[in-house]
């Protein structure tokens, strides 16, 4: 199984009740894993910070929770994480961060360790998908025995990467009851008396370490030392299988004692660690002058046996055939049929500033489209237009899925109101959190559970927070949706336009049938125009562009930029050849 | 027994993540360590996607090095080109001949020809497959991926019943049928 499916099958078998989360790759499957499981009450939350706050609850409960999102999830969950150790928790509570080194899917690369330090929480990685799924216990038992949160975290690699575990039955943890000492969690109040219990609670964390046994040396020769941890670790088993290895499970706090005593054995320890040098540094801090990490293993990106061999061993690793073929690039673009199509068009016509944000539509920022100037993190679109305009920028549009319009949007469409700010927002609602995987949302109708539940009606929650200005139109339909913009934007107080069309991959959108489009050779004057939809079902054949009909979703967004009329729908006649 | 290295190469859709976790199946149930990790950017269509598959006694990294793959199984001549370099001198390349046109955002430099002879003339073992062909005959082209596992199965030590039972496991029962041929044709030509 994957990473993330042994952290889920690892969660179950501990006897996790209760856990919620926000999608956010590469963390999404271990949630969505573990709704498979009936005895786990799985769901997705409207944020990751809410998700924490529910995963608290739980745990002071008395059910063992547990609480996932990807790393950035983690900053807008720092609040509750960083106060939430001052109480302590009473049924195992553990926080799956996922990080991305390398940003196959994310806007930072982010070390999230540094946060356990911050918090004063322990960590635990595992560098597999077997010592994952092994390791979850352990941190819910960890949890239990210090009445403290704990971080466990993994990164893109471990997270997608299948292999084999060795599954165990699940064990029902008992729930814990709840004892109303209000002086251990009413944390504002009574924080100065918690504060060094929090600090003695991490010098017994700290003798822990010292014990722990997923903290392993691996004798090897004697000629360099190397501590490691996670995915780095198996990179130096591959490099250099017979190297002796302090291999770390639990990455804060450090075994300090042991980690001293072992780089005493050699004139120089190599730390090897992805990201950034958290490791190092720490055992810097404890005295260790001996080590060789950040200065030979970047920080930048993911590590690799290659990189690793490369700083161990020395050699050559072979380089690709760029300079001697053409190794044409595959740059990602929107699906066919995409309904964030027709609004990049649009915006893109009108020549707008537009503040973007996350989700499918931020490839908005890139060629052909290039019609979104700034995109940061989740929610950030509606804000930073608003500060647009406080700049004197009036002609601005923020644009914004809908998951993510739940997630930390409607604050801010809020703060606009509230400060009569003319701030024109495009809500793109294709029914789905669509770039993690279609995973439901409070605006979908069901849960991650595919139970039914209610569904967010936009247009009275964006009314009901003092929007006057609200229409609602087809992306398909360009100058319909080009039309409420301008309306939008020409309104003198906040304006919200809701482009309401369903993800093109949702199989009720796949199922229906479709008149696919053709160019009509004869005519077309090969102006290339059609090609700036970037759509994947149009390929240049020769000199003319070619529609594969197999692709095409009969959305018309190449007809309406084709300047002569010359793409027009397959004729049923000549459709039935087919 | 020492590692065995494959990489599986090719375009968003083709159908490189499930060739790779029938190998990985296929590789657990004959009694082999197995890890397998794909790669793949944004793009739920159309990008490049990759999957490493190593299997032996005991596998560490999920990735296989540069230059130690055994077996590069490329479902996309152009896929063939851009991960070629991981193969090992005289290690075989097996590749769909199949070429899929890439999106265009202003990248003007035609599709490269002949990449067969290219990969050739440094030294690979290449193997050309008409999987999509074979699969289109079948009747239906996505069954181009388990022709080109087919053609690698010839080429490993997994015997012919663990693959019936994995096929059987993991694919629909409706296309099951299509499968073990698809696999069979491609088994001929490994």
């Amino acid at each position: 199984m994957s990473g993330n499916e042994a952290i889920a099958r690892g969660a179950w078998e501990a006897g996790v009740l209760f856990a919620a989360g926000y999608p956010g790759t590469p963390s999404t499957e271990v949630l969505e894993a573990l709704s498979t499981y009936p005895e786990v009450d799985a769901q997705w939350s409207t944020n990751e910070k809410v998700a924490f706050d529910e995963c608290v609850g739980a745990a002071l409960g008395g059910a063992r929770s547990m609480v996932t999102m990807k790393h950035v999830g983690l900053n807008v969950a720092a609040d509750p994480f960083m106060v939430f150790p001052y109480a302590g928790t009473n049924a195992g509570f553990v926080t799956l961060v996922a990080d991305d080194p390398g940003m196959y899917s994310s806007q930072n690369e982010q070390d999230s360790r540094y946060f356990t330090k911050m918090a004063k929480v322990p960590l635990l990685e595992p560098s597999d998908a077997r010592e994952a799924h092994a390791m979850v216990k352990t941190a819910f038992e960890l949890s239990e025995q210090f009445e403290t949160p704990v971080m466990f975290r993994t990164t893109t690699r471990l997270a997608h990467t299948r292999g084999v575990v060795d599954t165990g039955e699940r064990t029902e943890a008992a729930r814990k009851s709840f004892s109303r000492k209000i002086s251990q969690y009413a944390i504002p109040v009574y924080a100065r008396s918690r504060r060094p219990e929090l600090e003695d609670k991490l010098n017994r964390l700290r003798e822990f370490a010292e014990q722990f046994t997923g903290n392993i040396i691996e004798e090897g020769s004697d000629v360099v030392g190397i501590v490691s941890h996670g995915i780095p670790y198996q990179y130096v088993k591959e490099a250099v299988p017979d190297a002796t290895i302090f291999r770390l499970g639990m990455i804060y706090p450090l075994p300090k004692e042991r980690l001293k005593q072992f780089c005493a054995r050699f004139d120089r320890v190599f730390v090897v660690e992805e990201s950034e040098g958290f490791i190092e540094q720490e055992m810097a801090g404890f005295g260790i002058l001996n080590l060789i990490g950040k200065d030979r293993f970047t920080n930048i990106g993911e590590l690799s046996a290659d990189l690793v061999a490369q700083e161990l061993k020395g050699g050559v690793v072979p380089s690709d055939f760029v300079a001697e073929t053409t190794i044409l690039p595959r740059p990602p673009v929107l699906c066919p049929g995409c309904s964030h199509r027709g609004v990049l068009a649009v915006l893109k016509n009108l020549g707008v500033l537009v503040t973007g944000d996350i989700g499918c539509y931020t490839l908005g920022c890139l060629p052909p489209y290039e019609a979104m100037h700034t995109t940061f993190c989740m929610g950030a679109s509606i804000g930073n237009a608003t500060g647009f305009n406080k700049s004197g920028e009036d002609h601005v549009v923020g644009l914004i899925g809908d998951s993510t319009f739940l997630h930390s949007g409607v604050p801010s469409l809020l703060s606009a109101v509230y400060n009569q700010v003319p701030t024109t927002t495009v809500l793109l609602d294709n029914g789905t959190t669509g770039m993690t995987g279609h995973q439901q949302h409070p605006g979908t109708g069901h849960t991650l559970k595919n139970r039914p539940a209610p569904a967010v009606n936009y247009e009275d929650l964006i009314r009901s927070l003092g929007v006057e200005h609200v229409s609602v139109v087809d992306p398909w339909d360009p100058e319909a949706t080009a039309a409420a913009i301008k309306s939008g934007l020409d309104h003198p107080g906040p304006a919200v336009i809701i482009a309401r069309r369903s993800c093109r991959l949702l199989p009720h959108e796949k199922a229906k049938d479709t008149t696919p489009y053709q160019v009509e050779e004869l005519n077309c004057i090969q102006c290339g125009d059609c090609m700036q939809t970037g759509c994947p079902a149009l390929v240049w054949e020769g000199d003319t562009p070619h529609i594969r009909e197999w692709e095409c979703a009969g959305c018309a967004m190449c007809a309406y930029l084709c300047p002569i009329d010359a793409i027009c729908q397959v004729e049923a006649s000549t459709d039935a050849g087919h | 027994m020492p590692v065995t290295n494959v990489l599986l190469a090719g375009v968003g859709g083709q159908g490189v993540v499930l060739a790779s976790e029938l190998l990985a199946l296929a590789a657990l149930t004959a009694g082999h360590d197995v890890k397998q990790g794909e790669f793949h950017g944004v793009a739920q269509r159309g990008g490049a996607v990759f999957s490493h598959v190593r299997f032996g006694d005991q596998v560490y990294s999920p990735t296989t090095r540069r230059g130690e793959v055994d077996f590069l199984l490329a479902l996309e001549k152009l896929e063939a080109l851009r991960y070629a370099h991981f193969v090992r001198p005289g290690g075989a390349i097996l590749v769909n001949d199949h070429e899929i046109e890439p999106i265009r955002t202003g990248d003007a430099r035609p599709y490269p020809k002949r990449a067969v002879v290219f990969l050739k003339s440094k030294g690979f073992a290449v193997r050309v497959i008409k999987a999509t062909q074979i699969a289109v005959e079948l009747g239906n082209h996505r069954a181009a991926n388990v022709v080109m596992l087919g053609a690698l199965a010839g080429q490993l030590d997994i015997p012919a019943e663990v693959w019936d039972r994995i096929l059987r496991d993991r694919i629909p029962h409706s296309l099951l049928e299509l499968n073990r041929k698809a696999f069979e044709a491609g088994r001929q030509m490994g």
